[in-house]
């Protein structure tokens, strides 16, 4: 309950700073919409010359697009981690009895909460351009893109009070991540990979997060591909909960 | 009635394969309502026993009870029943001013609608009247350094940790602090830790003194009797008379540790005790039939107590206020301006 409470509370502050300056929202959706926007419409022919219907390629690509806006959005929320130790906020809300778990949470709850805002935006921009998808589909994928951006922030935040410095914290992130993004299938589908890339991608867990994805998208939302993208992204966000919390109990006495 | 009472802490970091011991046993003691500073050199371990005395890291051995709470098994207690004022403030450029205390009030339990009232009480309080809902980063260095305080107080505790509360203020501004840093204690009785770069702000604002090296406490007084121990009062004396003969004279009195004639014939006379002193140096001349002409007491500084205890200045280098030990956890840091 006490619990609840922090979590709330750090959630509310972190959140009204983020309203007072609502670039945060221009500049997260700027990548993604020129992805979909400049690189949409390449994609999708290339995906028509391989016998993809038109209402499938956009549903292929959308998907990937959201989870690059997850990985991308999510993973570099650790930057704001450093600059508040630095400024010493973390140390002062460490001296209150605020539960640390809390100053965690409440955080990325927040970042949570502007990614989802994030991508309903990025699906309602693909519309015009020809994105037709079930809505039971959609709010599947926005369950798995909530639970992804809410792990992989906690990672982020975790790494990021452990490094403690910006110029570690960039590269690391770039280095981890671009090989997941580019095995994950998300800018084009796995099944044109060869062999061997597609096995070392089913390695990978955003690989099955992209494949429930544009399963969900076609509207076949209640199969084992959706099901397994569901656990994939629950044992994500769980491990990564439990990582970031220990980080953040780890820090003091 | 004892309110901080630590025995044995140490704290041991490691760097690399090298452990360095930045706190080697630090016994001390606090009364309810005290001003207490808590001097030392750089690197001395001041940061990181205030740190282990907050709860913001773990001592490596040692034990320690605040305000009644034992500091290893009841830290939330400890929590809940301290402020802290960090060097460099810890609030957010972007939160409003009265954002950031009513959470501080929040975090602390207090229900939303006393927050409220005790949010507006502070800011009259401490001079922030009408800036409540201005931008942190908005404020000046004076106003900001007393939000912090706010916050360190918004819960009314009985022990008030301030780490370096007016390094950087102008000296209007640091007068302004002392004030209310005094005001604290007359009216609620509470007592206050702090640490300090100025001397003269130790010697003024301090009840007591506690000053730390090498990862121990090395000596602790009131500021006067740590003038008084550990430096002298240096008197000087213009007679009517043969200067050398005045200065036999007053060399075989008790209470006098030395005196010498100066280059223009006056006497320098090196007292335990200048107040003492004055008056036996006076009827010793007159009584041996020299006047005197003038006469001049310098009282000693802490800053002469400061060196004659650690052999060094307290301050080497006013613009790099504390040195970084290179470990990764819970270390003194210095974060960028």
């Amino acid at each position: 309950m006490s619990l609840l409470v922090d979590i709330m509370l750090v959630f509310q502050r972190h959140l009204r700073i983020s309203l007072r300056n609502p670039l945060w929202i221009v500049i997260g959706l700027s990548q993604p919409v020129a992805f979909l926007v400049l690189y949409g419409p390449l994609m999708t022919s290339t995906l028509l010359v391989t016998g993809v219907a038109p209402e499938r390629a956009w549903q292929t690509y959308v998907p990937g697009v959201l989870v690059q806006l997850c990985l991308f959005g999510s993973a570099f929320v650790g930057f704001g981690v450093i600059a508040e130790w630095r400024g010493g906020v973390i140390e002062r809300l460490r001296v209150t009895p605020v539960s640390r778990a809390a100053l965690l949470l409440g955080r990325v709850l927040r970042d949570v909460a502007l990614l989802v805002v994030q991508a309903v935006l990025l699906i309602v921009v693909a519309l015009p351009l020809g994105l037709r998808a079930s809505v039971p589909g959609v709010l599947a994928a926005l369950g798995v893109v909530t639970l992804l951006s809410l792990g992989l922030a906690c990672l982020s935040c975790a790494l990021a009070l452990t490094v403690k410095s910006e110029d570690t914290l960039g590269p690391t992130l770039n280095t981890g991540l671009m090989p997941l993004l580019l095995l994950s299938g998300v800018l084009l589908p796995m099944s044109f990979a060869p062999r061997w890339l597609d096995l070392v991608s089913r390695l990978t867990p955003f690989r099955y997060i992209v494949d429930g994805m544009r399963s969900a998208f076609q509207g076949e939302v209640f199969t084992t591909t959706v099901l397994t993208t569901v656990l994939v992204a629950l044992a994500i966000s769980a491990l990564s909960v439990l990582l970031g919390v220990r980080t953040y109990l780890r820090q003091s006495a | 009635m004892t309110i901080i009472e630590a025995n044995g802490l140490t704290r041991t970091f490691r760097a690399g394969r090298q452990s360095i011991a930045a706190v080697r046993g630090v016994d001390l003691r606090v009364e309810a309502g005290e001003i207490v500073g808590f001097l030392g050199p750089n690197g001395a371990g001041k940061t990181t026993t205030l740190r282990m005395l907050t709860t913001l890291l773990r001592p490596t051995s040692g034990t320690a009870r605040i305000a009644g709470a034992d500091l290893a098994t009841a830290s939330r207690e400890v929590r809940r029943r301290i402020g802290y004022v960090a060097q460099y403030g810890g609030t957010d450029p972007n939160a409003l001013v009265e954002e950031e205390l009513f959470l501080q009030a929040r975090l602390y339990r207090i229900a939303a609608a006393p927050a409220r009232r005790r949010v507006a009480a502070l800011l009259e309080e401490l001079d922030l009247g009408g800036l409540g809902a201005r931008p942190v980063g908005s404020l000046s260095g004076g106003q900001r350094r007393r939000l912090d305080i706010a916050l360190g107080l918004v819960h009314e505790p009985p022990v008030v940790f301030l780490d370096e509360p007016t390094a950087g203020l102008d000296p209007h501004s640091r007068n302004n602090l002392w004030e209310h840093t005094r005001r604290l204690r007359d009216d609620n009785g509470t007592t206050v830790f702090l640490t300090t770069h100025y001397l003269d702000e130790a010697d003024a604002l301090c009840d007591r003194i506690l000053v730390i090296d090498h990862g121990r406490i090395v000596a602790e007084d009131t500021p006067a009797n740590l003038k008084r121990q550990l430096a002298a009062d240096v008197l000087t004396v213009a007679v009517v008379g043969d200067p050398d003969a005045a200065q036999r004279l007053l060399a075989g009195l008790p209470g006098v540790r030395q005196a010498a004639v100066t280059s223009t014939g006056d006497i320098q006379v090196t007292l335990a005790d200048g107040e003492q002193g004055i008056t036996d140096v006076i009827t010793a001349l007159s009584g041996a039939g020299f006047g005197v002409r003038a006469l001049q007491l310098a009282r000693p500084s802490l800053d002469d107590v400061f060196l004659n205890l650690t052999g060094r200045e307290l301050r080497d280098d006013p613009r790099h206020p504390s040195a970084p030990i290179p470990t990764t956890e819970g270390t003194e840091h210095v974060p960028a301006r």
